[in-house]
Parts: structure tokens; C-alpha cells; sequence
């Protein structure tokens, strides 16, 4: 876990006059009580005090082991965007990456970047894009990952891990180029979409001559949960899926299956330690044919029965599946660790719908994030079994993909993103 | 480009004599030096009517029930400085230079109509204080290039009108995009007159109800989607020569100030990012990538002139802009036969790669170009 109550680093060096801070003391140790992850409250900066803002989501530590966003509770809303690189210069891009961090401190803390959205010189277009103003932190994380092809720039090439594989073609695949790879991500989760907005959007903007924006996903209803007792959300098929995800709080399955550890790479491979991998998959589900389709047939796809979303055979959710009950080609039987030699990852899916595609169809379905401690022992064999088998195939479709490389967390106020790969002594 | 835009650039015209106003805005002058003005619902008192050129302080009170807005205004209605959204019961310092003059203070309850008026004349001669001789050679050779633009297109224009009058469907294609160039490299001056953009650049789109279609974009439909020239197009030939010499005869008196050139400059890749990347502006004749040139080199001159004083203000900016400037320019090249040529490849050629390149450029250039004004009157 990333989330600690941390008061001081919740603050940022800045100009404290201009911000008003509520929820220090008692406020915001009540607040830590309720929130998931001890949160503190936070308006952004230029704000008056607003009661208010504090219930509607505190703000998640940005500093720690490991970077925030991963094992943290899953927010409502994501807005996730890949990037090219558009400079060879290393160290104008490493500048970027810690404007980014310092950009990032800010933001997830429920601060405005920079100087702020106002007060400035009115000749020139204020630091911050100011949408964000009066609204909580609202649990803010940003988490960046860098993909193969950064690798190939910057005389990166020896740091390359060897778990960050470019993904193998998979049956059904159906990749749009459009929507796929990229030198580096940046994944925003918070509970206000506008939230998760401002940050890319900010940091887009900071990035601009350096890095441009390849292809974005916004995200909304988590279809995982990293908190154990959580009621299951739903994906938009209806169905509960991903009941036994790793929760946030399993300490040894996260060091197990997520976190890469010490020993795990070769020579260049150290600054990885502590970070994880990450496979991004657009899957477009026909939202029509599946609707169209038979109770009986839907539960059968997917191994559960869709009211209470208990395994076949079985009463409740919870209850421990029996793979043998449920159809070869059933999703969770499939998909689940007992068929996989145990492989377990940690997924952070959102729903998605951007609208409704040139034939009146909903362009709809999941955008899978997955996270694991190496990509050649997660995703990709268990994508290889469920590609060739999984009756769900019928009602999805691959569409995008990516995978990044998500190095460890930033320390402290000194650190930066992506130190650890580009200080000459890693 | 569209009417919308028409008070925005105006704004712009004169935003140099607002760029002190928010900087300043939160020190306390001295009350003696400064106007006092108290606003209320139906009134708005000024301490005195007559101040000397130079910076001038406004002290607001808003003692009416409704937020107000407190302007300094031209004679003709330009907002020289100006402060929304003033509270009830709250107080505003405004500050702006101004040289001398005839001007109007206007407090309006509620931030609606024509607000209360009172005059305020500004006296003395050349009392504009600290302005920097630099940027005064800067507006002055900016001028001159603006108007040298006019000069130049007017020949260009006359070649393209003759071509339409003489029914040639080809010599006008070909003197279409050439015409337009001049034009394109100094849009945001043009614009800042506010009635000649509409008649002569105007699109389709653009046309506000019962205004009539006129300018190029009109006889560019005629050129590529009709493929005809008709009496209507010659007859809206003429027009656009006299529209344009309109534009020459008053280019030289435009209120040029060195932020208003810096973000003149932005606004070029604006057109650029809003209308040229997308192959909007040129949607028939696909000569976008000639306008798209145009606006780069309108902005590079605007940014050279202002350069000494930027790179001295903040010299990792000049450093940015330059590598920028460079970059996007090299881009476009690939699409040219040579460097001098403004042979362009036709937009609807370009793949979304390439559009996407092209577009990522211009957001790495007119980022930075949008902190230029700040690093020009800082």
C-alpha cells in the first residue's frame, strides 16, 4: 500500500498565503477515519474553505514505495492517455519528467499547478487550466509507465526489462493502430471525472514539444475492486467479474504477483524494483448481440449466474468456484488461477462508452488495466488461453493494446518519475 | 476568420495598455495618485475627471446590490481596462496605462448594457512611463511589415481577380493560394479593424444570418466545387480588390503595442492548430499548408522583432521558441519542392500520420509562443 496519512507531503512547497487548507487537525483525522487509505482533505488552491469538499474524496498520498494507483482502492473514473516522445534531447525530457512529478505532487494533493489558474499576469495564459478549482482531490492518483519503444530512444536500450515483452498477436485481436502502444502512459483515477480530466489535461500541456498525446481512454464504473469487502462492480455486460482481484490490503499477494521484486531482472533491470507492469487492453464488447442473447447463455459464458453473481453451482458470490461445474469454455473457468498454474494478476478495469459508432451500435465495453509483476507470467499466458477458448469471444473484441513498464514510487519531495531509469548510477 | 473572433481580437488590439492592470492590481498605491470610484446600482462617482498620462489607478467600491463591471473605455467603445465580477459591498484596484486622451470610465450593475458613464481626460503629451525603446522599434518595424504585407498582395490579389474576370478557371486556381498569403501572414492586425475580415475572408460557416457570402472563400467554392465562373464571381472579384485596398489604405494606423504583436503571434498558430490542421479553412481548393505558412512566418516576425527583449527576460523561453520555430518549419518543408517555393502539397494528400505530426508541432510551438506577451512586458 502507497496510502499513508501523510500530512506533509500532502502539502507542497508553494505559497501557502494563497491556498486555504481545511481539514488539518481534527477535521482531517475524522476524515482519515472515513476515507479509504487515510485521506486528507484539501481545497485547491485560491479556494475558500469548503466544508463541503471534504466528503466528496480526500487526497491519496503521492509519495511512496510504490507508485499510487496500483494497489490503491479503485476510483470511480480514469482518464488514461498514451504518449509519443517528440524529443531526442534526454535531459529536456527528463526536465519534463519532473515537471510532471512536480505538476503531479500538486494535482493529486488538490492543488492547482504552478501559480495557479488566476492571479497571474493577465498578459499570459495562467499555469493551471483552472477546471479543477473547488473541487476536491477527490482521491487523485497519477501513475506513469514507460512502453517498449521508449527504450529504443534516449540510449535506453541496456535498461529495457526483459518482462516488459512487446505482446504476442492474439487470436481475435483486432488491434487499431490508432489505439495502441505508446512511449509512455500516464493513468489518472479519481472519484470527480473532472479531476481525472484537469490532470491529463495539465500534463499534456506541460508536455507539449516534448511528448504529444497518441490515444486516450476516459473510463467510469471500476469493473474491479482492490477492496476486499466492496460489493463486486458490475462490467457492462451485467456481470460481476473479477471477485477474487488482489485487494489492496493483501500484502504478500501483492509482493507475490505485482510488485516487481530485487532479484527479478538482469543487469539494468534494478531500477524496476518496487515498480510493476501493466497491459492496457481496449475490449469492445457488441453491447447489441449480447443483449440479445439468452440468460441461460450469458450465465454460461461467464461461469456465474448474473443475480447474485455466484459461481455455478454455487450461493453466493464469494463462495470458492467450482471450475469443474462450470462449462470448458466459461470466462471464469478459464480465466481463474486454478486453470492458469496460479497465475494471478491485479486488475483496475473501467467501463467505457465514447459514444456510439458510424452504424448506430454502442462503441462500448472495458478498457482492461492489469498489473503484474512480470507480463511473460500474467497476462500474456493467461490472454493465449482465454484468446483460443473463452466463449466470450463471441461478444468482444480487442481493439486497442499497450504495456508499460511502471517504475517504482517517488520518494519524496526530492524524487522524481522515472529517476531510477535515468540517473546514470541505476 | 469569423465574426465570433471580431472582439476578441479588438481586445487584443490594445492589450498592452491592460497588461499592467493585473500585476498591480493587488498593490495599494497611494490613494491621492489614484481615481476613486464608487459604484452602485444606478450611479458611479470617479474622484475627479482629468489625470495625467501615464499609469492610471482605479480605486472601486461596489456599494450597489449587484456585481458590477468598471471599464475604461475609448471614445469609441474599446475597452482599454477592464474588471468583472466586482462583489457587492467588495473593492477593486484597477490599474492600466493610458496616453492621452478623451476616455470614459463606465461602472455596469449587473455587468449588463451600457453602463453609467463618466468622462475622464487624460492629459499630457508622450507621458506613457517606462516604455522600453526597444519595443517601440519593434512595434514600429512590425508596422512597417504589415503594411509592406498589404503592399505586396494587392498585385497578387489583382493577378487572381483577373484570372476570375477573364474566365480562366485555371490561372485563378493557380493565383489563388499566392493572393492569400500576405493576408495570412498578418491576419490578426487585418482583424483588429474588425469589419474587413468578414467581407473578405470569411467562410461559409462563418456567415452570420443575412450576411451576404463575399471574399475568397467564396470565389474558392466557385474555383473547385463548381468549377465554374459566373457574372456573380466577377462581380465578387471587384469586391474583394476594394475590400483589401480598404485593408491597405488603414493597415499603417492599426493599434499595434508589443503584447498585442506577441499574442498576434499565438493567434497565428491558433488559425493554425483550429483551422489549417484540420483542412477546414481550405476545404475546396486544399491549399492549406500555403495559409499554414503563412501564419508560421507572420509569427516568426512578429517573435523576431520582439526577440531582444524576450531572450533578455527570459532567455530559456527565446531558447524554446527558436527550437520551436525551427522545428515546425523543417516539418513543412517536407511538404514544399524547395525552400522558397510556396508550391505546397494539396492537405487532402496527407496522411492522419502526417496531419498528426503536423498538429503536434503546432502545439509544441504555440505553447510556449502563449508565454511570449508575458516575457515581452514583463
Amino acid at each position: 500500500m502507497t496510502e499513508t496519512q501523510d500530512t506533509t507531503t500532502a502539502s507542497p512547497a508553494g505559497s501557502p498565503s494563497r491556498r486555504a487548507l481545511i481539514g488539518w487537525g481534527g477535521a482531517g483525522l475524522a476524515l482519515g477515519a472515513v476515507a479509504a487509505g487515510g485521506a486528507v482533505a484539501a481545497t485547491r488552491a485560491g479556494d475558500d474553505a469548503d466544508p463541503a469538499a471534504a466528503e466528496a474524496g480526500g487526497a491519496v498520498a503521492f509519495h511512496g514505495a510504490h507508485q499510487a494507483g496500483i494497489a490503491t482502492p479503485v476510483q470511480d473514473r480514469l482518464h488514461f492517455a498514451a504518449f509519443d516522445v517528440k524529443t531526442d534531447d534526454r535531459a529536456e525530457f527528463v526536465r519534463m519528467l519532473k515537471d510532471w512529478t512536480a505538476a503531479a505532487r500538486r494535482m493529486t494533493a488538490g492543488h492547482a499547478v504552478g501559480e495557479g489558474a488566476y492571479g497571474g499576469l493577465a498578459e499570459a495564459p495562467p499555469d493551471d487550466t483552472g477546471e479543477a478549482l473547488g473541487l476536491a482531490p477527490s482521491r487523485l492518483t497519477l501513475t506513469i509507465g514507460f512502453g517498449p519503444s521508449l527504450f529504443e530512444r534516449f540510449g535506453l536500450a541496456g535498461k529495457r526489462p526483459a518482462a516488459l515483452v512487446d505482446l504476442p498477436r492474439f487470436a481475435g485481436d483486432n488491434l487499431d493502430r490508432t489505439r495502441t502502444g505508446g512511449d509512455l502512459c500516464i493513468q489518472a483515477c479519481a472519484d470527480d471525472p473532472q479531476v481525472a480530466v484537469h490532470a491529463i489535461r495539465n500534463l499534456a500541456r506541460i508536455g507539449f514539444g516534448k511528448v504529444a498525446i497518441r490515444w486516450s481512454q476516459l473510463g467510469f464504473g471500476k469493473t474491479s475492486s482492490t477492496t476486499p469487502d466492496a460489493q463486486t462492480p458490475r462490467n457492462l455486460m451485467g456481470f460481476k467479474d473479477g471477485t477474487r482481484n488482489i485487494a489492496g490490503t493483501e500484502t504478500d499477494r501483492l509482493k507475490k504477483f505485482v510488485w516487481v521484486g530485487d532479484g527479478d531482472g538482469g543487469k539494468g533491470e534494478s531500477w524496476m524494483t518496487g515498480g510493476s507492469y501493466l497491459v492496457a487492453r481496449r475490449i469492445r464488447m457488441n453491447i447489441e448481440t449480447w443483449d440479445r442473447t439468452s440468460l441461460q447463455e450469458q450465465e454460461d459464458v461467464f461461469g456465474r449466474d448474473k443475480g447474485e453473481g455466484a459461481p455455478v453451482g454455487r450461493a453466493k458470490e464469494h463462495d470458492k468456484p467450482f471450475l469443474k461445474a462450470m462449462k470448458p469454455d466459461a470466462h471464469v473457468r478459464l480465466a481463474h488461477p486454478d486453470s492458469n498454474n496460479g497465475i494471478t494478476i491485479l486488475r483496475r478495469g473501467y467501463s467505457f462508452t465514447d459514444g456510439t459508432d458510424g452504424l448506430g451500435r454502442l462503441d462500448a465495453g472495458l478498457f482492461f488495466l492489469a498489473y503484474q509483476r512480470d507480463v511473460r507470467k500474467g497476462f500474456i499466458p493467461l490472454q493465449r488461453q482465454l484468446s483460443a477458448k473463452d466463449a466470450l469471444n463471441e461478444y468482444i473484441q480487442h481493439v486497442g493494446s499497450a504495456v508499460f513498464a511502471v517504475p517504482p514510487g517517488v520518494r519524496d519531495k526530492d524524487d522524481w518519475w522515472g529517476r531510477t531509469l535515468f540517473s546514470e548510477e541505476a | 476568420m469569423r465574426a465570433v473572433r471580431l472582439t476578441v481580437t479588438a481586445a487584443t488590439a490594445v492589450a498592452a495598455l491592460t497588461a499592467l492592470s493585473a500585476c498591480t492590481a493587488k498593490s495599494d498605491a497611494a490613494d491621492g495618485d489614484a481615481i476613486r470610484v464608487t459604484a452602485a446600482d444606478a450611479t458611479c462617482e470617479t474622484s475627479t475627471k482629468s489625470v495625467p498620462a501615464g499609469q492610471v489607478t482605479l480605486k472601486i467600491e461596489n456599494k450597489g446590490s449587484k456585481a458590477t463591471e468598471v471599464e475604461i473605455l475609448f471614445p469609441d467603445d474599446r475597452i482599454v481596462s477592464e474588471k468583472e465580477n466586482i462583489g457587492p459591498g467588495t473593492k477593486y484596484t484597477l490599474t492600466a496605462e493610458v496616453k492621452a486622451g478623451a476616455y470614459e470610465i463606465a461602472c455596469r450593475p449587473g455587468m449588463k448594457g451600457h453602463g453609467v458613464r463618466q468622462k475622464l481626460t487624460v492629459t499630457g503629451g508622450g507621458a506613457t512611463a517606462g516604455r522600453d525603446p526597444r519595443l517601440d522599434k519593434a512595434v514600429a518595424d512590425y508596422r512597417q511589415y504589415a503594411q509592406d504585407q498589404a503592399d505586396r498582395t494587392l498585385p497578387l490579389v489583382g493577378t487572381f481577380v483577373k484570372a476570375v474576370k477573364d474566365g480562366d478557371l485555371a490561372a485563378a486556381r493557380k493565383a489563388y493560394a499566392p493572393s492569400r498569403l500576405g493576408w495570412e501572414r498578418t491576419e490578426p492586425v487585418a482583424e483588429s479593424f474588425g469589419d474587413i475580415d468578414p467581407k473578405v475572408d470569411v467562410r461559409e460557416d462563418g456567415l452570420e444570418d443575412g450576411q451576404k457570402w463575399t471574399g475568397w472563400h467564396r470565389l474558392e467554392k466557385a474555383l473547385w466545387a463548381d468549377k465554374k465562373i459566373g457574372a456573380e464571381e466577377k462581380t465578387l472579384a471587384d469586391r474583394l480588390v476594394t475590400d483589401l485596398k480598404d485593408w491597405q489604405e488603414r493597415v499603417g494606423k492599426a493599434e499595434i503595442t508589443p503584447s498585442s504583436m506577441a499574442n498576434g503571434a499565438k493567434e497565428l498558430l491558433d488559425e493554425v492548430a483550429t483551422g489549417k490542421v484540420t483542412g477546414e479553412e481550405e476545404r475546396y481548393s486544399h491549399t492549406d499548408l500555403v495559409d499554414f505558412k503563412g501564419n508560421v512566418e507572420g509569427a516568426q516576425k512578429a517573435y523576431d522583432l520582439l526577440k531582444p527583449v524576450a531572450s533578455k527576460n527570459d532567455p530559456a523561453l527565446a531558447k524554446e521558441l527558436d527550437k520551436q520555430f525551427t522545428a515546425l518549419d523543417t516539418l513543412l518543408d517536407k511538404y514544399r519542392s524547395d525552400k522558397n517555393s510556396y508550391d505546397f502539397v494539396s492537405y487532402d494528400k496527407l496522411t492522419k500520420d502526417q496531419t498528426k505530426e503536423l498538429s503536434d508541432a503546432v502545439n509544441a510551438l504555440a505553447e510556449p509562443l502563449s508565454k511570449l506577451a508575458a516575457a515581452v512586458v514583463k
